[in-house]
């Protein structure tokens, strides 16, 4: 319904301006190109182009969401990783051509919004529209007789019409009234809000960061750079936005259950009991899955959890060069665990040894150990052992969790001859005199990740907004309503005329009720739509 | 296998063998509708119709609860779960909009589609109750999957009056004729159509949002970050970005009509590609069909 708007409204429906070839000059092709970018059309397609963009994102395994399935790619199929790595295709949300879209789309809407709130400010503060010269266009009309003459029953329906909250503009002998402005603003809210998570993430992303941490039962975690596992910083981090405080595993509890149709355990409870050391005080506290705890400003999640058997080693001269828990990275759901440990120095050339843990150890028909349970009913590790240089002197960044077995010696282990496998309190005693191995205790370890969001807020916000603003605009409806005076002097008649902005199966309804409550007069009570 | 869940599958296939005759009679109806030439009124099975699948719609729904019951959880936890809710909330919500609006033309559509759907996932997705991992404990499990559900079952029966406005649009056009097509005369113009197929598909988009902020909520708690662009993310935002594109056509000049339609379609597509390929065959931390 276009004549619902005055003439000098920002057109919606606006087409691109006509294009006359040769003539066109930088400015009026700046204005072209300009109108062409605001308009609908141009964010219909933009939309319809981000959706598509966005689709590589979810078959392309992410640098950010998924770094383990790149180098998987790479790995098996390095011509394919680098042609995609060409086209950014691992970093989809990231990548030029995404972003160049989004932008466009923002760049768009904020040109498209902006004409629209400055108009609508205006609209705000003017007085109702005045009737249209065709009354016979309206798309509602009734005809009343003026009961009670002709002022106090133009009271009545502007009585009528304010008690609906419709904005009144009573004018002699006519009243033009409009009701649903909130539409204009609600739909406004909703793309400004857009606009405040764009932006959002725009300002204040770099003020974040996040770290990863394995902490083993009894180890204290303290808030500091050097603590931290992994750690990836904002644009604009410093070391000082770390808040000192402490965090304690005092035990990590997980609870299963056996599901007899799959045959399979089921965690259904993990629960880590920790202790915080602030500036406040000490404190106990439980970090669970779904529930994060919250210290120094950031908040800590409870992302994973595994064995760490104690093991101890001692060299020929039965002095102990290494005695600590061993993280071991489960491989299935009875927990199958890997994990190496490494000690270059103070033991023959360097001693490395690739080990497997089951918590609830079987032997299978083939002679090899699985696990059974993901509970330690029966723990046991086995270790390949090698001797050599475990490369970490090189300086070249070692995976903590691979041997460089290609250059070691074999000296124990599988198809060696000489199994070592071990429970808790057995030693093996390593040939040639080289030493002792020991699985002296078995303990848990929780993998957390502490992270501060500077983006929440914001984006909380902004998505409030945008929540009321989309349920303002979509529940309310643009409409006019027009009374005025006719019939004869002696027969004196009300004319109603209405109409709303869009298709209102309900306008026929609401103003049979204005009519209705104009009747009688608003204070008695009528039944409303 | 508890005999409650026992009882709860049961009612799933009678559900489903009672949906069976509802399509039937939907169908036949529409087919009368096209002989009776030049008098496109509801034929008499259009009342038995709509009854069996009221009682269909009772089966289902108790198929779903003792589901529930049995779990002592809320019934969409995996795949096959979210399948047997999203279908009874499709369908009531097609009975409902029948309170609202006569659109029991889409009877056969909305009808087929909830047998079909219910069909794949009782055949394919079948798993018997198993306890919650620790990740779908929360209580955003019910309001995210709740609100996705309502937005499905928003979405699906928009995608119903859309496709009913395209062939319309066609028939109008006098592109589609002869007998087999005569039935679309029982049905409203296209315009019609779809002005009822955008306040439909409005709600939906509404639910949506909802579903995405909820989803975000929670995966702050349980992952860490609100948003990371984990598969389902990326659906879920394709979805909804689609759907403010139709909206957006259903407002601009050159458009209405028929592009929109074919968006609103392209967006219910999205919805189904997200709960059917995107469940089984991507990877990502949404793991839940429980396969
Ligand atoms: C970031 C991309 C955008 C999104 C997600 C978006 C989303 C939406 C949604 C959900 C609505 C319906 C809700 C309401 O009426 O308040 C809407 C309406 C509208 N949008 Fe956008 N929008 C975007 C960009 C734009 C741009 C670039 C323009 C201008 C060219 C625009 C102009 C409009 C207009 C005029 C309406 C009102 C339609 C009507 O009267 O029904 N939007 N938008």
């Amino acid at each position: 319904m276009t004549e619902f708007d005055s003439p000098d409204a920002p057109r919606k429906n606006r087409v691109s301006a006509p294009i006359r070839g040769a003539k066109l000059g930088p400015v009026e092709f700046l204005r072209f190109a300009w109108r062409l970018l605001t308009s609908m059309r141009t964010a219909i397609i933009l939309l319809v182009l981000v959706a598509i963009a966005a689709i590589p994102g979810s078959i392309v395994p992410q640098r950010s969401s998924d770094p383990n399935g790149v180098s998987n790619l790479y790995s098996s199929d390095p011509d394919l990783a680098k042609l995609y790595d060409q086209f950014q295709l691992f970093d989809t949300f990231t990548s030029v051509w995404f972003s160049s879209i989004y932008l466009l789309l923002f760049v768009s809407l904020i040109g498209c919004i902006i004409p629209r709130i400055i108009h609508h400010w205006g609209v705000l503060r003017a007085a109702p529209a005045e009737a249209p010269s065709s009354w016979g266009r309206l798309t509602e009309r009734r005809l009343e007789p003026a009961t009670g003459g002709i002022v106090a029953s133009l009271d009545r329906a502007e009585r009528a019409l304010r008690a609906k909250r419709y904005r009144v503009l009573r004018d002699g002998d006519s009243i033009a009234a409009e009701f649903g402005y909130l539409r204009e603003t609600g739909n406004l809210v909703f793309h400004v809000a857009l606009v405040g998570i764009l932006a959002t993430l725009a300002l204040a992303s770099g003020f974040g960061w996040n770290g990863q941490r394995v902490l083993v039962e009894g180890q204290t975690f303290t808030n500091q750079l050097s603590s931290y596992d992994t750690f990836h910083p904002g644009a604009w981090f410093a070391e000082s936005n770390l808040q000192p405080y402490g965090l304690t595993l005092n035990s990590f509890t997980p609870t299963y259950v056996h599901d007899d149709v799959k045959d399979a355990w089921m965690p259904v409870d993990f629960t880590a009991d920790m202790t915080v050391t602030d500036s406040t005080g000490i404190h106990d506290a439980t970090l669970k899955v779904n529930d994060p705890l919250v210290a120094g400003g950031s908040s800590i999640y409870l992302l994973g959890n595994g064995f760490a058997p104690v093991i101890t080693v001692t060299n020929g001269a039965g002095d102990v060069v290494f005695d600590q828990p061993v993280v071991f990275l489960s491989q299935d759901s009875n927990l199958t665990s890997v994990g190496v440990v490494k000690i270059p120095d103070g033991i023959g050339d360097g001693l490395g040894m690739q080990g497997f843990f089951y918590p609830s150890a079987v032997k299978l028909d083939s002679g090899a150990l699985a696990s059974n349970s993901p509970e330690p009913t029966n723990p046991t590790v086995t270790f390949n052992v090698y001797t050599g240089d475990l490369g970490l002197d090189s300086g070249a960044s070692a995976n903590a969790f691979q041997l460089p077995i290609d250059t070691l010696k074999q000296i124990a282990g599988r198809h060696t001859g000489v199994e070592v496998v071990l429970t808790p309190g057995d030693t093996f005693t390593l040939p040639d005199g080289l030493g002792t191995v020991t699985f002296s205790s078995l303990s848990r370890f929780v993998g957390i990740e502490i992270r501060h969001d500077a983006t929440q807020l914001g984006v909380a916000l902004s998505a409030f907004f945008l929540v009321a603003g989309l349920l303002a605009a979509l529940a309310t409806r643009r409409r006019r309503v027009w009374v005025r005076v006719s019939g004869t002097a002696r027969n004196p008649k009300l004319e109603w005329g209405a109409m709303s902005r869009g298709d209102d199966p309900q306008l026929d309804a609401t103003v049979n009720a204005l009519v209705a409550s104009a009747r009688q007069g608003p204070n008695d009570k009528v039944a409303t739509v | 296998m508890s005999s409650l869940e026992n009882i709860s599958l049961i009612a799933t296939y009678s559900a489903m063998a009672v949906y069976t005759i509802s399509f039937i009679l939907f169908a036949v109806d529409l087919a009368g509708r096209a002989e009776s030439m030049g008098k496109p009124v509801p034929t008499r099975w259009l009342r038995s119709a709509m009854a069996t699948l009221v009682l269909g719609w009772t089966i289902h729904a108790f198929a779903d609860i003792t589901r529930g019951i049995s779990a002592h959880r809320v019934p969409w936890a995996n795949m096959y779960e979210f399948g047997l809710t999203a279908t009874l909330v499709l369908v009531g919500v097609f009975l409902g909009l029948n309170l609202w609006r006569d659109v029991r033309y889409v009877g056969a559509f909305v009808s087929g589609f909830a047998l079909l759907a219910l069909g794949i996932v009782t055949v394919n997705f079948y798993v018997s109750v198993s306890p919650l991992p620790p990740a779908l404990q929360s209580y955003w499990l019910v309001i995210h999957v709740c609100v996705a559900v309502l937005g499905t079952g928003f979405f699906a029966t928009g995608a119903a009056l859309s496709s009913a406005q395209l062939f319309q649009h066609a028939r109008e056009e006098g592109k589609l004729g002869g007998r087999s097509w005569r039935f679309l005369s029982a049905f409203p113009a296209s315009d019609a159509l779809e002005a009822l197929a955008y306040r439909i598909l409005v709600i939906g988009f509404v639910f949506w949002t909802f579903t995405v902020m909820a989803g975000a909520i929670w995966a702050e708690r349980a992952w860490g970050r609100y948003w990371g662009w984990d598969t389902k993310e990326v659906w879920s935002f394709i979805i909804w970005v689609l759907f403010a594109g139709y909206i957006h056509a259903r407002a601009t000049r050159g458009w209405r009509g028929r592009p929109a339609a074919v968006l609103s379609l392209v967006g219910f597509t999205a919805v189904v590609f997200n709960f059917t390929i995107v469940n089984l065959f991507f990877k990502g931390l949404h793991v839940y069909s429980g396969l």
